[in-house]
């Protein structure tokens, strides 16, 4: 078959090029359901105890919304619904890796480098559709065998591993199919990672009605998505092995559209032109503030909507982690560590909140180093040769740095106290109140944006090490309790200093401290920058 | 009038390495400067240090009468910067960034904009991610010849535009010192350099090696020689003055400094001459003897 001329040596450049990366991920998310079985075990040893976690969280509406149905009270339908989110993220996976070997290739030009030598006409697409297959095929074997081990069934967890798998390959044919349709690897990002919002979506509106098992009125969307349907097979319950014919069918179908469509089109071209833009600059875009508006206003709206939702569904489930963990003294233990709190909920809402803070950190840290990546693209050099002061230049980025986290925890506070005031009858009350304990974080949160700054401004080169003061406070707070470590050692991290707003008498005065350290991070940031060689490199 | 440019002894060094060793440069007003060296000569970081983006180690520089490094806000509003090689961002749209960067220097003719647009024949309405590189220098181009400012400071400006392109360049060019303005223009296009500059300043490690006119690098340099004689070849070899000569036969090829033409032109009709061709020296020659010394060492 000529068409396909090649393709062996394009999966062993794939495999080449994720040899790091790809088993990563593939054990990951392999072992991550094996935990949660074990976890399940553990934590609800008897039947009684599962019935329980059923009744009391298991079938409370936010998490079948957000998890998906939960079909009977053995460990493995529990882990079952646990995992659901695993197979977004299988999907994500699988989507973004068959359009960065195929699209991306394409737009950066090594794809005509390689269409040069002896290539099939379906050799690129196939190579990266048959990698990302044979992966999801082996995180779906270790999956089961994984839970196998973990002392479930055998034919559910053969059942579960094939339903992730289909998932995955059902989105990387998405990926495949919409690679050929953008000019650009960003596009076509979008156009796979729509499609699995949308049946991100539909799985959601599906399942929220339902409680446990029984699909809710509207369960028929849920069907309709390609996320419904794994969960739909009922590993662990009574079996039903058919639907997964449904992915296996809808994989072919795009396939069958993915296939002709790479063909017909031009090497570089999609089949929807490049969208064209203004031909003028808008009166919006005048300076460096302008601009920076244009840089952050999507990942800002992004990290927005995401801490949004993130935060009613937490807050909704709050009350439920409430009552669930009541009768079950080892999670509440685990809980009031997490919090430090005697109202379980209170504990619940300020670990969530807290961890909340942590990725707003990884957003402010990630618009602050904004700066440095556009001046390592030569970027910044044109707009610097204009009357543009570096200090205006480098606070334009910052202000997102500093803002932005703000804006998203106060929406994930809103939230949060919205879906929680619902769910306690006291909208009212709760939803100031958590808005409040939302911008207590935001100080701690700033130190971070401002340490990232001081980076762009002063040690350039090393920027990357503002991840890993992240990673370390992320270390200092989940770990830092449990193995006792010293409160100086503690204290070295902004977050341990973020008051517990919610249940307890708190004063402002560490915020203060933590706004007048981020302060004068900025400031040093600015002054190193102002007189630095633009670019270093 | 002030001098537009004037930079004497000045040297940036990177680690070990020194980008700029010395080097001296003066663009007088209203000229077209050219700078030519090749890559890694240290032109970019010149013009760089120009710019107030780079801190100097040695030296003085003056631009439009400030120092860069101090007054760069105020003196950027005067000046206009194409980068050698023009990065856009991959969601704003070509006419957005002209418009942007006209903004920010104060102002761009709006007249102008629409007439550069049309020659260089760019569609302002792609998004930055769909240029070719000929078309992100476009765009720098057209940003920076559609202001007003009194100084174009170009930084192999023309990489990745063809010829066609590179004539409507030309004519731009020509028409900014027709209005006055000064032009610094950093290249490695020879033909560019010849065709519009007034004056040239060849650099080579970091240091300026000769500055002037045309006509005056010219007077350094040597003709090339290609004759066909009647007479044994022979005595040639020995005149001082007289390089590379190839002998084929009959025919003869040698470079000759100018102070020896006359005693190398007497020595050819001494052997008797059939015909005989001339040549001045073009610029790639010149620029060619003075990279010699490296090229033999690499």
């Amino acid at each position: 078959m000529t068409a396909l001329t090649g393709t062996r040596h394009l999966v062993r450049l794939i495999l080449r090029r994720d040899r790091v990366l790809l088993p990563i991920w593939i054990l990951l998310l392999a072992v991550l359901p094996a935990s949660y079985a074990g976890t399940y075990a553990e934590l609800y040893p008897t039947a009684a105890e599962r019935a329980a976690y059923l009744a009391g969280t298991a079938s409370n509406p936010s998490i079948v919304a957000l998890l998906g149905p939960v079909y009977g009270d053995s460990v493995g339908a529990l882990t079952v619904q646990r995992a659901g989110l695993l197979t977004l993220i299988v999907a994500l996976v699988s989507v973004l890796t068959v359009v960065r070997h195929t699209r991306t290739e394409e737009e950066a030009g090594r794809r005509e480098l390689l269409g040069a030598t002896v290539l099939g006409r379906y050799a690129g697409l196939t190579a990266a559709l048959l990698v990302t297959y044979t992966a999801n095929v082996l995180l779906g074997l270790l999956t089961a065998a994984g839970l196998v081990a973990a002392g479930l069934p055998g034919a559910g967890s053969l059942l579960f591993g094939a339903g992730v798998a289909l998932t995955g390959i059902t989105f990387a044919t998405v990926g495949g199919l919409a690679a050929q349709l953008t000019e650009s690897a960003g596009g076509a990002r979008g156009i796979g990672l729509g499609v699995l919002g949308l049946a991100f979506a539909l799985r959601l509106g599906g399942d929220a009605g339902g409680s446990g098992g029984t699909g809710g009125s509207a369960e028929w969307l849920s069907w309709l998505s390609p996320l419904g349907w794994a969960p739909r097979g009922r590993a662990f319950a009574d079996e039903r092995w058919w639907v997964l014919l449904l992915p296996v069918l809808f994989s072919a179908a795009v396939a069958l559209v993915a296939y002709p469509v790479s063909v017909r089109r031009d090497l570089g071209a999609g089949v929807f032109p490049p969208r064209l833009g203004p031909a003028t600059a808008g009166r919006g875009l005048t300076g460096p503030f302008g601009l920076a508006w244009r840089l952050h206003r999507g990942q800002l709206l992004g990290w927005t909507v995401g801490f949004g939702l993130l935060g009613l569904v937490l807050g909704g489930a709050a009350d439920a982690a409430g009552d669930a963990v009541q009768g079950n003294q080892q999670v509440a233990e685990i809980l009031a560590r997490l919090g430090g709190t005697s109202a379980l909920a209170e504990a619940y809402l300020g670990g969530t909140l807290s961890l909340t803070a942590l990725a707003a950190a990884g957003y402010g840290i990630q618009a602050a180093l904004r700066a440095r990546a556009e001046e390592a693209a030569g970027r910044a050099e044109p707009l610097l040769a204009t009357a543009v002061s570096r200090t205006r230049w480098l606070a334009a980025h910052l202000l997102f740095a500093l803002l932005g986290p703000a804006v998203v925890l106060a929406v994930a506070g809103l939230a949060t106290g919205l879906a929680y005031g619902l769910s306690v009858g006291d909208v009212g009350g709760e939803l100031p109140r958590m808005l409040g304990a939302g911008l207590a974080q935001v100080p701690a949160v700033w130190v971070l944006s401002g340490l990232a700054a001081l980076l762009v401004g002063w040690l350039p080169r090393f920027c990357g090490a503002a991840w890993a003061v992240l990673a370390g406070c992320l270390l200092l707070g989940q770990l830092g309790a449990v193995l006792e470590l010293d409160q100086w050692a503690l204290d070295v991290s902004p977050f341990t200093h973020t008051p517990q707003v919610l249940g307890d008498t708190w004063t402002a005065t560490p915020l203060a401290v933590l706004a007048a350290v981020t302060a004068a991070l900025l400031a040093l940031a600015l002054a190193t920058f102002r007189s630095r060689d633009i670019p270093t490199l | 009038m002030e001098t537009p440019i004037s930079v004497s002894g000045l040297v940036k060094t990177f680690g070990r390495t020194r980008a700029l060793d010395g080097l001296d440069l003066t663009v007088r007003a209203g000229e077209v400067h050219g700078f030519l060296g090749p890559n890694g000569a240290g032109k970019s970081t010149a013009i760089r240090a120009l710019l107030g983006l780079l801190r100097t180690d040695a030296g003085t520089l003056r631009l439009l009468g400030g120092d860069p490094w101090r007054d760069a806000v105020a003196l950027h509003r005067r000046l206009a910067y194409v980068p050698g090689d023009v990065t856009l961002w991959p969601n704003l749209s070509g006419g957005e960034v002209i418009d942007l960067l006209g903004r920010m220097r104060g102002g761009l003719d709006p007249t102008r904009r629409a007439e550069l647009l049309d020659t260089f024949e760019l569609d302002p309405r792609k998004k930055g991610r769909a240029y070719s590189k000929g078309n992100r220098q476009k765009v720098g181009l057209v940003a920076a010849l559609a202001s007003d400012a009194e100084l174009l400071i170009l930084d192999e400006p023309t990489s990745g535009l063809d010829p066609l392109m590179e004539e409507v360049f030309q004519h731009w060019v020509r028409r900014a010192k027709a209005d006055g303005r000064t032009v610094l223009l950093s290249s490695h296009i020879l033909a560019e350099v010849e065709a519009l500059c007034d004056r040239v300043t060849i650099i080579r490690n970091g240091r300026d090696v000769e500055t002037g006119t045309l006509t005056e690098l010219r007077h350094l340099r040597r003709t090339s020689i290609e004759a066909e004689l009647t007479g044994p070849v022979d005595g040639l070899g020995q005149l001082t003055g007289v390089h590379d000569l190839r002998v084929d036969g009959a025919r003869v090829r040698f470079d000759v400094e100018n102070a020896a033409l006359d005693v190398a032109l007497r020595r050819l009709t001494d052997i008797g001459v059939r015909s005989l061709v001339s040549q001045p020296p073009t610029l790639e020659e010149l620029f060619l003897r003075h990279y010699q010394a490296e090229q033999v060492r690499s």
